[in-house]
């Protein structure tokens, strides 16, 4: 990766992974003088919560070349878990996050193995059925769940401090965005990420020398869907009522266009994905009845003429411009 | 003991036998060529001793073990790796990630591990950095340190290849093809390379066409033809078979 710098412009190797994690730190500190009143700030939060689901979720796509369109199942699962945990049984709400994130990898673990060796199209249609499945069942157990109504989740408390006010959940949201990003970046530069990217650009070569190509994908499916869960969790606190409709299809779709709108493959593509995907709308609402079309508009502008997503195309230009 | 022992291998393709009842040896140590015209069954040979394909039936055992429909990545496991005839580069990454691929097996592999970048596995990165920048010099990449592989020259990207299959420390090596689409220097450099890798006492096994590279750095050559095993012998008998020749320039009368 360092070769993508001339010499004169290399940071110390640490630091130059991590590149993006210090430009991201660096705007959410400064993003508060740009947010004006608590609309502003729940977009935002929102926002960070999407950007949770997409990093993890480009990690199947767009690393290891699988596709999921299930993803909002998991976040929705997530959101559950801890609504159900914290508000019916009383459970402390990082306990009930942590059990949820359990559950989602052993839901995602057992049905990873049998559909994940299907292949395009086949596999696309397995996980819709998953998000389907699951939806099904959070909307007919109403006693459990609340059914159509939703449920709330008891406040985010821990240690004794309740994050109650939006600056609050500001700040959590964007460590815990800080955290995946760092989290993936190291997963991504190891050897089990060079597993994945392998199987991703030639399946045959990466088993022939040593790679079981099953055991990553699963691998990689789960720990995608663990990070939904996390960002679910959140969600379910930072919102009134969580309502079947967080994870219905529509929102696994827009999970994936947000990592495929700000880059495959890339970490930082998935942030800047998800912050513009969520933020454009509330922007465009402005122009009413033609939001849906400008939006439309922008996407497949970015598509025809970026077609590897915002983020890898404007750092190439960039790498061109400083290269001798 | 043989390192390499297939016996009776037979595959067949609907009604079609690529392999047909093929038995042979190989002995830890040497360079073993197989050869053979067009359509021989070569390329499928290596598929079914590196598990890309399950024989019909036949036996191939390596290293005394039974691996005849053994999964790849268990094969690599056993120390028997491969290149391919037509590349199975992994163009997402850079070169020297390709042979960083190839040191998989013996890198560890926690999740926590990875996803924390302990300073264990920093050292150990880089440690494995430097290896694979060293087995790049060692097939002649020296210049490709910094390169993406979807930069590289088909010739460069059939080394990288090579040094991708050696990161794995193999003890059995299969070329499929080395120096096919290769000019005469970048056939010659291939060669020196094979020659190095062998006198690093891995085995090496190569399909090749390239009769004069295979007559000079053979030990022991295998000549198919139409799926089945026409001789077999050292680079002179080979050279003096009457129905090698035949194979080859066709019978007269």
């Amino acid at each position: 990766m360092t070769s993508m710098l001339p010499s004169a412009l290399r940071l110390p190797p640490a630091l130059h992974r991590h590149r993006g994690l210090i430009i991201l730190a660096a705007l959410i500190a400064v993003l508060p003088l740009a947010l004006r009143n608590d609309y502003h700030y729940d977009v935002v939060i929102n926002a960070g919560l999407n950007a949770i689901v997409v990093v993890g979720l480009n990690l199947l796509i767009g690393y290891a070349g699988q596709i999921s369109l299930g993803h909002a199942a998991f976040f929705g699962l997530g959101a559950y878990v801890s609504a159900i945990l914290t508000t019916t049984y009383g459970w402390p709400a990082l306990g009930a996050m942590a059990t949820g994130i359990v559950v989602v990898g052993i839901v995602a673990y057992v049905i990873a193995r049998p559909i994940l060796r299907l292949k395009g199209h086949y596999l696309a249609m397995a996980t819709l059925g998953i998000g389907v499945i699951i939806s099904i069942v959070l909307n007919t157990e109403a006693q459990v769940t609340g059914g159509p109504d939703g449920m709330s989740a008891a406040p985010f408390t821990v240690l004794g401090y309740t994050f109650a006010s939006e600056q609050s959940w500001y700040w959590l949201v964007g460590g815990a965005l800080l955290l995946t990003v760092w989290l993936s970046t190291n997963l991504i530069d190891s050897p089990i990420g060079r597993a994945l990217r392998a199987l991703h650009g030639a399946e045959i070569g990466a088993r022939v020398v040593g790679i079981d190509t099953t055991r990553y994908k699963v691998l990689i499916f789960v720990i995608s869907a663990m990070f939904a869960s996390f960002a679910g969790s959140l969600f379910a606190h930072h919102t009134p009522t969580v309502t079947p409709s967080i994870l219905g299809f529509i929102k696994s779709v827009e999970f994936v266009v947000m990592a495929v709108f700000g880059g495959m493959a890339s970490v930082m593509g998935s942030v800047v994905g998800a912050f513009i995907m969520t933020l454009l709308p509330n922007v465009l609402a402005a122009f009413e009845d033609f939001e849906p079309i400008i939006l439309g508009g922008i996407m497949m502008g970015t598509m025809i003429f970026m077609p590897k997503g915002l983020v890898p195309t404007i750092a190439k230009k960039l790498r061109r411009k400083e290269a001798p | 003991m043989s390192l390499l022992k297939v016996t009776n291998l037979t595959k067949s393709f609907g009604g079609v036998s690529a392999i047909r009842d093929l038995s042979f040896t190989i002995e830890a140590g040497t360079i073993h060529s197989i050869i053979g015209p067009n359509g021989a069954g070569k390329t499928t040979l290596f598929n079914l001793i590196t598990g890309v394909y399950t024989p019909s039936s036949g036996s191939v055992r390596f290293n005394d073990r039974e691996v005849g429909g053994v999964e790849p990545h268990k094969l690599a496991e056993l120390g028997m790796n491969r290149t391919f005839q037509n590349l199975q580069i992994f163009h997402n990454m850079s070169a020297v990630e390709n042979v960083m691929v190839g040191a998989h097996l013996h890198l560890r592999k926690g999740l926590l591990h990875s996803m924390l970048r302990l300073p264990s596995l920093a050292r150990s990165e880089r440690e494995t950095r430097e290896q694979c920048w060293e087995l790049m010099d060692f097939v002649g990449l020296a210049q490709y340190r910094h390169t993406e592989a979807s930069a590289m020259s088909y010739g460069a990207l059939k080394r990288l290849e090579i040094a991708r299959a050696l990161a794995a420390k193999p003890k059995l090596l299969l070329l499929d093809e080395p120096a096919a689409g290769l000019n005469d220097t970048e056939t010659r450099e291939v060669d020196e390379v094979i020659k190095r890798i062998a006198a690093q006492g891995i085995t090496v096994v190569l399909v090749e066409h390239d009769m004069k590279m295979v007559m000079g750095i053979s030990d022991h050559i295998l000549v198919l033809d139409y799926g089945a095993k026409l001789a077999e012998g050292t680079p002179a008998e080979i050279r003096s078979n009457p129905d090698v020749i035949a194979a080859y320039l066709g019978t007269v009368g």
